[in-house]
């Protein structure tokens, strides 16, 4: 059970997150410029990399904030989270304690 | 005067109609409630108006619609703060719990929202989405540690932190008052689970009288 | 009796009993299974599980390979360690053929789940763990400290000393401090079986028979800032012919018994040993009255040993080792030496060294690395969050224990005399003989076939011959194994490694992981506001993901079916009311809401005018129907979206994920008001009457109320929404309120319809209502491989705008396929068979049966039901170019029969939507 670090909650078992696969894939700006190829590579193609990989987790059970997280597919370990589109970056935000 | 349906219930009919009247999502768990011996109680929060404020957090909106309130918005994610007749609940970056409990649910939902329109916010009623408990005696964090995953000391989880988590598998929204005071909000659909786990976990710590 | 006088921490002054095996004995507090069956000379308690040898207790707790027995009193429980189980009066126990069997009664006690958060884990209350935790405790940190036996001290037998005094009250005084200290939780008879990330680890307590009428085990979930192993280690054997003949014991085995319960496992006692400590078990049994001789496997004994030795009258021989037993159901004779000197014995001791008990460090992927010098896999290498102490690690010496596990703060104890440890795994004999993993019956032999196959690996040679994988998980065999393979491979040990620890340490029940998550509380139940109405209404529920939902309301008499008939009827003859709260409701809000609609739903959204309704599906990127609705337009910037009931979560989840990943821009925010608002359809020719009595002042006529409109009013000052929605097809109302007032407005609602008959109806009369109609339930109808034109809802998607989600998938060949699945109805043609839904569809030949496989399937029935209206039942199937297909009859195998079905289109009941509007 590993601890996921919430932008906005803080540590927080897996449990209460939701995996979104692969980050940094915008949908296309003009589906229908794509040949049929193209679109079955936006629509069912992943990076698969052994080390370290960008992707998305739903924070589901508490904020419900989508967060970027850095991760290293070998080991599991999270390098990063971060927050995600419209998550406002504030610098206010107190530290928060262990 | 009593009417029989074809499967066999008998109602009410429509010469004695019933005034629409305010229940309690957890009147039929109250009883049980009660009569729960030892501590922490658990005892079901008053029915209060709720709405869901949404609104861009910097460029001074809410501090202005907290001040129109009269009281303060918290500023750090997960924590709480007083309004003159509820409280504010943070719960995410742009989103804030408010409630009242002398407004009628509409009203305050209208309130609101004339305050965050001006700055692009809205409310949203909820009034009746959640219901509340309180577990009050020192051992309430203790009975939360049953289900509650997140770090329930209190110096992680004192007065005035609130947190959104699970409750055994029911997403809950826990507010700290004090060390031995701490209320639980769980959407209605959810609250007969979430009462029915509570009650089994407060039973098996409490030795009960031969 | 094997008891002595003045050992052991047992409670002499009260006697239990129990049975074992059919047979009564007595037992004191304090005992094990195992410790009062040996103090009644019991040393057989079953036989092994391949080869039916006799089979006895070789170790002293959880690492003993030997003594399995079966519970049946007071609860059945199957494979247990004997040297594990706490007598209690009552008990009732026999010994198994290798494995027990499960519990044919349900498990009537508790188990729970405790979360715990600490800055330190100490695992283990020997001398390392309690200085430890002392120390911790003493900087003011939380500290949790568990040890899986039901007292402290560890594998402390009271003979030593700590700090100038007898280690038991060393032992006490530092318990009495932890006691005392504000934020430290002692829990004994408490394993920590796994380590997991983050400093995750989980600890089973257990609590007795429900003592306090609480838990009988407790899964103690902790995350801990730093997790200190000080686990201890665990004592190897050394493998010769005819190593599992009971009374062939590790020699901390028969120390501990007599130390922890009194008793002297054997008068006639052997020691065979390549390590210093053996000796320490020979003179304890010496003094406790038992005759011991010492065979060491060294050419070098210890002096200091050896002397006390000769002091007691214990002979000492030198470079000599044990190849085989004599006996039968127990040892008698240890063959010596070469000439298999046969040496009388009712107890053999053996020592072939220790291993650490790192098992924690490794779970969490800690190296362990080969120590020539301690002649064991240690810990090696830094892990965050983890320290390993004492045995744990591989230091054994008592003073160097504390001092490790304390630093400068360590207690201190008297200086032990060390000689090089010797390396043997087994002595010459016959490998089909000696036996490694007792519990498996796997011996040398079984591994040398294995190496004679080619292996070379220790997992390859675990999963091979099974040596590892009993109950105790290769506690005494695992680094026997590697060591046995490395000779036969002819290389050194160390290349060998060991196989890969795993959680669990230990056995743990699996009603202690499912904790409370049980019975009522196995999955939460979600309830609507009206749920007690269902129930005292006589309810028939369904699940319909986490939901209750009721699903038909049987008179008395009735079955499923004729409820279902009778409230069909009623909703097409008159008037039924449905409870349909369970509606996922997402209010969608902001300037830009029309814009996000326009993106995720098939259908223009955004120019739906205030007041009105529209149906809506969504599909995935890949073209595929996931979800439909309604959606209301309340103002210009504000929508009522409603998802399916099993759907709302993953469709909030949805949306969110393309408002703020993929068009964070857009000025839109959605609250989930699923539980805010409760919602009644009201459907029927009579509904119209219903509702405008209860709405007085609401013009319900067709003109002031139109199809797929709503209005808001109030009822006693209470805001109620109404909408002209039907998935029936029949007038039909929704009634929409909050939460707080649904009870009273259902009760009104029912009470209005009286006069009319007015029925409750279920989700299955719902379904065949709309399923007369051709409306799809979507994961009924819809298995995600279905597009909205396989539906036959075309008309549902845009061609106008320019793109939605899934919109460049409708063009990819294989949705434009003509001989994908289309949604058609089935008319069975003999007008009496129900389809069983999941029946697959195929040709029907011209002899009418099924030809021998393979049959080509043409599609399979996705719903099907019995109608009210057409007096015979139907079913909607997905049918491979199904629309170009009506008329067709085609075969549908039940059973046996063939049953031949018509095809139609999917509008079965009042096909020109008469009766729509009343």
């Amino acid at each position: 059970m590993q601890l996921i670090t919430c932008p906005w909650c803080g540590p927080r078992e897996e449990t209460e997150f939701r995996y979104g696969g692969q980050a940094d894939l915008a949908y296309p700006a003009d589906p229908s410029a794509l040949d049929d190829e193209q679109w079955a590579r936006f629509l069912f193609f992943r990076d698969n990399p052994k080390g370290t990989f960008a992707e998305r987790w739903c924070h589901d059970a508490g904020c419900r904030r989508w967060l970027r997280a850095v991760r290293d597919t070998r080991t599991y370990v999270f390098a990063e989270t971060g927050p995600y589109g419209s998550f406002p970056r504030r610098s206010a935000r107190p530290e928060r304690s262990a | 005067m009593t009417a029989e349906l074809s499967s066999g219930v008998e109602l009410r009919s429509a010469s004695s109609p019933v005034v629409l009247t305010r229940r309690h999502p957890l009147e039929g768990r109250r009883a049980t409630l009660e009569a729960l011996t030892g501590e922490p109680s658990i005892t079901l929060e008053p029915l209060v108006s709720a709405v869901d404020l949404r609104v861009d957090p910097d460029g001074g909106a809410p501090e202005a619609i907290a001040a129109a309130l009269g009281g303060t918005l918290p500023r750090s994610p997960d924590t709480w703060t007083e309004l003159p007749d509820g409280v504010a609940l943070r719960l995410g970056p742009d989103e804030w719990l408010l409630t009242s409990a002398a407004a009628d649910p509409h009203r305050w939902e209208d309130r609101v929202d004339a305050l965050a329109a001006p700055h692009g916010g809205m409310a949203v009623d909820v009034s009746a989405q959640r219901v509340g408990l309180r577990l009050h005696g020192p051992a309430a964090r203790d009975l939360l540690a049953f289900g509650c995953s997140i770090d329930l000391r209190p110096t992680a989880f004192g007065r005035g932190r609130c947190a959104q988590t699970l409750f055994g598998q029911a997403a809950v929204l826990l507010v700290a008052h004090a060390e031995d005071d701490l209320r639980l909000h769980v959407r209605t659909s959810f609250a007969g689970y979430v009462v029915d786990r509570l009650v089994d976990t407060a039973r098996s710590l409490r030795p009960t009288p031969a | 009796m094997s008891r002595v006088d003045g050992y052991g921490r047992i409670d002499r002054t009260r006697t239990l009993a129990f049975t074992f095996d059919g047979v009564g004995y007595t037992a004191h507090p304090g005992d094990t299974l195992a410790s009062a069956l040996l103090a009644h000379g019991v040393t057989t308690l079953g036989t092994s599980i391949r080869l039916g040898r006799p089979r006895g207790v070789m170790g002293a707790w959880t690492e003993d390979p030997g003594g399995l027995v079966q519970i049946e009193e007071p609860f059945p429980e199957p494979m247990l360690l004997a040297t594990t189980v706490d007598v209690v009066d009552g008990l009732v126990a026999r010994g198994v053929a290798g494995q027990g069997r499960l519990a044919e009664v349900a498990d009537t006690a508790r188990y729970d789940h405790r979360h715990v958060h600490c800055d330190v884990l100490v695992v283990g209350a020997g001398p390392a763990g309690l200085v430890a935790a002392r120390t911790a405790a003493r900087a003011g940190l939380d500290v949790v400290l568990v040890d899986d036996r039901p007292t402290p001290g560890g594998t402390l037998t009271g003979t030593e000393t700590v700090d100038g005094r007898p280690a038991p009250e060393w032992v006490d005084a530092v318990v009495a401090e932890l006691a005392a200290a504000p934020h430290v939780t002692h829990l004994q008879a408490t394993t920590a079986f796994g380590h997991y990330d983050d400093g995750f680890v989980l600890a089973l307590e257990r609590r007795g028979e429900g003592s306090d009428g609480g838990a009988r085990a407790r899964d103690h979930r902790i995350r801990a800032g730093r997790v200190v192993v000080a686990a201890g280690a665990i004592e190897r054997p050394i493998v010769f012919e005819d190593d599992d003949r009971p009374g062939v014991m590790l020699a901390s085995a028969a120390r501990d018994l007599l130390h922890r319960h009194g008793v002297l496992a054997g008068r006639e006692v052997v020691v065979f040993t390549v390590d210093d400590s053996a000796y320490a078990a020979a003179l304890d049994l010496r003094q406790a009255g038992a005759s011991v001789r010492v065979l060491d496997g060294r050419s070098e004994v210890p002096p200091g040993w050896t002397r006390r030795c000769a002091e007691l009258d214990v002979p000492v021989e030198a470079g000599t080792d044990v190849r085989g037993t004599l006996g039968s159901d127990r040892v008698r004779a240890a063959l010596v030496g070469e000439s298999r000197r046969e040496v009388p014995c009712d107890l053999l001791l053996v020592s072939g060294g220790w291993n650490p008990t790192a098992h924690l460090f490794s779970h969490v992927g800690g190296p362990l690395r080969w120590d020539p010098e301690l002649v064991a896999f240690r810990p090696a290498g830094e892990l965050p969050r983890t320290t390993v102490v004492g045995a744990a690690n591989g230091t054994y010496a008592l003073a160097d224990v504390l001092r490790e596990a304390g630093g400068e703060d360590a207690p201190t104890a008297p200086p032990e005399e060390i000689t090089p440890r010797g390396m043997l795994w087994r002595t010459a004999g016959d490998p089909a003989r000696q036996f490694v993993d007792i519990a498996r019956d796997a011996t040398v032999a079984d591994i040398a076939r294995a190496v004679g196959a080619g292996m070379t690996s220790v997992e390859h040679v675990k999963r091979y011959t099974t040596i590892g994988t009993a109950h105790d998980q290769g506690k005494t065999s695992g680094v026997l194994a590697s060591g046995v393979t490395a000779e036969l491979l002819g290389r050194p040990v160390e290349s060998l490694g060991t196989t890969t620890f795993r959680p669990p340490f230990t056995p743990v029940p699996f009603a202690a992981l499912a904790g409370r998550d049980r019975g009522d509380l196995f999955d939460p139940v979600r309830t609507t506001a009206v749920h007690a109405w269902h129930v005292a209404a006589g309810a028939v529920f369904e699940d319909v993901g986490q939901w209750k939902r009721a699903r038909h309301y049987p008179a008395p008499g009735e079955d499923m079916a004729a409820a279902v008939l009778r409230e069909c009827a009623a909703v097409r003859g008159s008037v039924g009311i449905m409870d349909g709260s369970t509606l996922g409701k997402i209010d969608v809000r902001g300037p830009d809401a029309g814009v996000l609609l326009d993106h995720l739903y098939t259908n223009l959204m955004s120019t739906l005018k205030v007041g009105r309704v529209r149906y809506g599906v969504m599909c995935g990127n890949d073209g595929m129907v996931f979800d439909d609705g309604t959606v209301l337009r309340l103002a210009e910037d504000r929508f009522l979206v409603t998802t399916t009931t099993g759907n709302a979560a993953h469709v909030l989840d949805w949306m969110e994920e393309w408002l703020q990943t993929e068009w964070p821009h857009l000025r839109v925010r959605l609250t989930s008001v699923t539980e805010q608002w409760s919602i009644f359809a009201v459907a029927g020719p009579r509904s119209r009457d219903v509702v405008g009595r209860v709405f007085g002042d609401v013009d319900v006529s067709n003109d002031a109320f139109g199809f797929m409109t709503w209005q808001d009013t109030t009822l006693d000052g209470v805001p109620v929404r109404l909408a002209r929605i039907s998935f029936s097809g029949e007038l039909a109302f929704e009634v929409s309120v909050d939460a707080w007032h649904a009870p009273d407005l259902w009760a009104r609602l029912v009470a209005a319809g009286a006069e009319d008959g007015i029925t409750p109806y279920g989700t299955e009369t719902m379904h065949v209502l709309r399923a007369e109609k051709g409306y799809p339930i979507i994961g009924q109808d819809t298995d995600g491989t279905v597009t909205p034109h396989d539906l036959g809802m075309s008309w549902a998607v845009s061609k106008k705008k320019p793109d939605f989600v899934g919109k460049r998938s409708f063009a990819r060949p294989v949705a434009t396929d003509p001989q994908r699945k289309q949604l058609v109805s089935l008319l069975p043609t003999d007008a009496t068979t129900t389809l069983p839904e999941g029946s697959q569809i195929v040709a029907l030949p011209d002899d009418g049966r099924l030809p021998p496989p393979p049959v080509p399937m043409l599609g399979h029935v996705t719903s099907s039901y019995r109608s009210a209206a057409l007096g015979r039942p139907f079913a909607l199937a997905l049918v491979a170019g199904g629309r170009d297909r009506v008329g067709e009859v085609v075969g549908i195998p039940v059973g046996d029969m063939l049953i031949a079905a018509q095809i139609g289109g999917t509008v079965l009941v009042d096909p020109e939507g008469a009766r729509r509007d009343g």
